[in-house]
């Protein structure tokens, strides 16, 4: 059942799109369970510099997110990689005073040109953050429903019902919450929150997944969880992760972004993006190499 | 440094050191307290305030060298600190107890169904409080409704969309607001009225206006926190599904900081509730039940209180009685309005990591 439904949806969603590319073969793993590929969007940000009132965190930056791969921005902390990442949905504005030029453009799309609702960005590029953060008033299923509910008004309940078991699926959190969906979410463990978070991202259908450091309050065995999660996720989605961790960049990303700072109080900049294995094996700075090799940062 | 394992080290000393029993605090407090009272008698001086005061200190005092001797100095120290924090809030705790005591001795012989029931209309020196309690109920709820709203929209503009020099003007003013004598509030709803309605008016409804002057910030300080507390994430979460701020506010934030809030305007409700100045000036004194906020004078039981006190009919005893029952009814009722804020709390309250 959920794999035909991935199938229409992959079907109307890209079928307006043209090809722009070939799309990277997928993973043994998640033709399975993931059920067919559709084609995301492509984020690309050119000459992006971000502030925070007078301080720039960001500057210069210029990165091409491709569409159903997964893109790992690393750096250590304060070099911006989470900043960048908030601007990349509309994210980043909330913070009072905070303010980005240049151009982020969502297919082409400048989101950020005038008589573009941010509302609307954020429903296209959705996101998971740092901590796990279900709402805890509502209960699992509502939870995962809470986009539908918050956003698109009367949705049938056999329609909710539908999308959030897919979701759930989805997020491989489905046999563990089934018998349980009425209980508070905030009663999970840190991993089930988290994937209960990335199944309340995805139940509605963005095209663009962002993470900021989706594995760093957890343990080992819920982070290979999240990580099988986003190998297969990346059929259906665009995915920009933040990690900390360069085993998971390595692990799970197909590019990578090196962010670097030259010192405190300097905005942050890109040093270096590349297929992972390029930025792991042969990068061509000298700063990255000694980052993924562990000589500072 | 001594070797470890060595018998004379300090270490080894402390911790092998005497402690006193169990039933040594009361034990002392006791013992003290007997010390004081064959002292005071002795020195023909004996009364309730001295004992206290006194074996206080002589126990502080007693606990502090039979733990110094016993169990050192650190030791000692704690068990004397424990001692004066007993006794600041046993401190704190007698006027509480005493004026409860006081107002139930009181108050329950005038306490009947009659009083809960019946209104003094026609009835010399007798009759009940019913026309005050209808009153109190009516002019407090009409308060709380012009309250709520207005004090909850205020915090949430406040925490949710105010910035700069605006928002810290309006929490200046606010704490402002929340030293405002109550007779001022008064005066300034029967101004208000007076303008349009002439002098001599009075009304529940003023009342009201009078309390929500009072009431208002109150509502704002308390939801103000309860919305602070409401983590941000929470907020961004919501955002990030592409949710609107409004809807963010109301599906998210709200829910979450509910329990707080409710018992936040409780707390309000019980601070207004035995207002008695502002309500002289505005609803008036008057002996009939009224429940029309926007017609005549209307009791409350404040006011009923006072006036039981301060002219009492023929028969004075009965008055006093009335003014004492009154006041008890209000101390109920406070209680009453503070245990359901606490149970609500509980129902509803959202666990917040």
């Amino acid at each position: 059942m959920q794999g035909a439904a991935g199938a229409t949806k992959a079907e109307t969603e890209a079928a307006p799109v043209e090809t722009r590319e070939p799309a990277p073969p997928a993973p043994p793993a998640a033709a399975s369970e993931a059920g067919a590929r559709r084609r995301a969007k492509t984020i690309e940000a050119r000459g992006v510099d971000l502030y925070y009132g007078e301080f720039q965190a960001v500057e210069d930056a210029t990165v091409t997110i491709e569409p159903n791969k997964v893109t790992a921005l690393i750096g250590s902390s304060g070099c911006g990689k989470t900043t960048f990442l908030r601007s990349l949905n509309r994210m980043h504005e909330l913070t009072p005073g905070a303010r980005v030029e240049g151009d982020i453009t969502l297919d082409g799309q400048d989101i950020y040109a005038p008589g573009i609702d941010p509302v609307q960005v954020r429903r296209l590029v959705g996101m998971v953050f740092q901590s796990p953060n279900p709402f805890p008033t509502m209960s699992v299923y509502e939870n995962v429903a809470a986009g539908l509910t918050l956003n698109a008004g009367r949705v049938k309940k056999s329609e909710k019902d539908e999308i959030v078991e897919r979701s759930l699926r989805g997020a491989h959190l489905w046999n563990e919450v089934k018998d349980r969906l009425d209980r508070p979410g905030s009663g999970l463990s840190g991993g089930q929150q988290q994937r209960l978070c990335i199944a309340r991202a995805i139940a509605i259908e963005p095209e663009v997944l962002l993470m900021d450091e989706p594995c760093s309050a957890l343990d080992p065995v819920a982070t290979l969880a999240i990580e099988d999660l986003i190998r297969e996720l990346k059929n259906r989605f665009t995915i920009v992760i933040v990690t900390h961790n360069m085993q998971q960049a390595a692990r799970a990303s197909d590019v990578t972004a090196f962010f670097n700072i030259e010192e405190s109080g300097r905005p942050g900049r890109l040093v270096e993006i590349g297929s992972t294995e390029t930025i792991f094996t042969g990068p061509s700075e000298k700063a990255t190499e000694d980052y993924v090799s562990g000589r500072f940062g | 440094m001594q070797a470890p394992g060595d018998k004379a080290s300090p270490l080894v000393a402390t911790l092998g050191g005497g402690v006193l029993p169990g039933w040594a605090p009361y034990g002392v407090v006791a013992g003290s307290a007997l010390f004081a009272a064959a002292v005071l008698l002795g020195a023909g001086a004996f009364s309730v305030a001295l004992l206290l005061v006194a074996s206080t200190v002589v126990s502080c005092l007693a606990i502090y060298l039979w733990s110094r001797a016993v169990e050192g100095r650190r030791r000692a120290f704690d068990r004397l600190v424990t001692f004066a924090v007993v006794a600041a809030f046993a401190l704190a705790l007698v006027p509480l107890l005493s004026l409860l005591f006081e107002v139930a001795k009181r108050g329950l012989p005038g306490l009947d169904w009659e009083f809960l029931t019946g209104s003094p209309r026609g009835i010399v020196g007798g009759g009940g409080a019913a026309h005050a309690i209808v009153g109190t109920v009516v002019i407090t709820g009409v308060a709380a409704v012009i309250s709520v709203p207005i004090g909850i929209m205020a915090a949430l503009y406040l925490t949710e969309y105010g910035g700069g020099r605006l928002r810290r003007a309006l929490t200046f003013f606010v704490d402002v607001m929340t030293g405002i004598p109550s007779i001022v509030a008064g005066l300034f709803a029967y101004a208000l009225f007076a303008i349009f309605l002439g002098p001599g008016i009075r009304l529940g409804v003023m009342g009201s206006v009078a309390l929500s002057v009072l009431m208002i910030p109150i509502v704002i300080r308390s939801s103000e926190e309860v919305l602070k507390i409401v983590p941000n994430d929470l907020r961004e979460a919501a955002y990030a599904l592409g949710t609107p701020k409004w809807k963010t506010i109301v599906k998210v934030v709200l829910p979450t900081a509910l329990a707080g809030l409710i018992t936040g305007v409780m707390i309000a409700v019980a601070r207004i509730v035995g207002e008695t100045a502002p309500l002289l000036v505005t609803t008036g004194v008057v002996d009939s039940i009224n429940s029309n906020p926007l017609e005549g004078r209307m009791q409350n039981l404040a006011v009923y209180a006072y006036s039981e006190y301060r002219t009492p009919g023929v028969m004075k005893e009965a008055s006093y009685d009335r003014a004492w029952a009154a006041a008890l009814t209000l101390i109920a009722i406070v209680m009453i309005l503070n245990l359901v804020a606490r149970l609500v709390y509980r129902r509803y309250r959202t666990e917040i990591r």
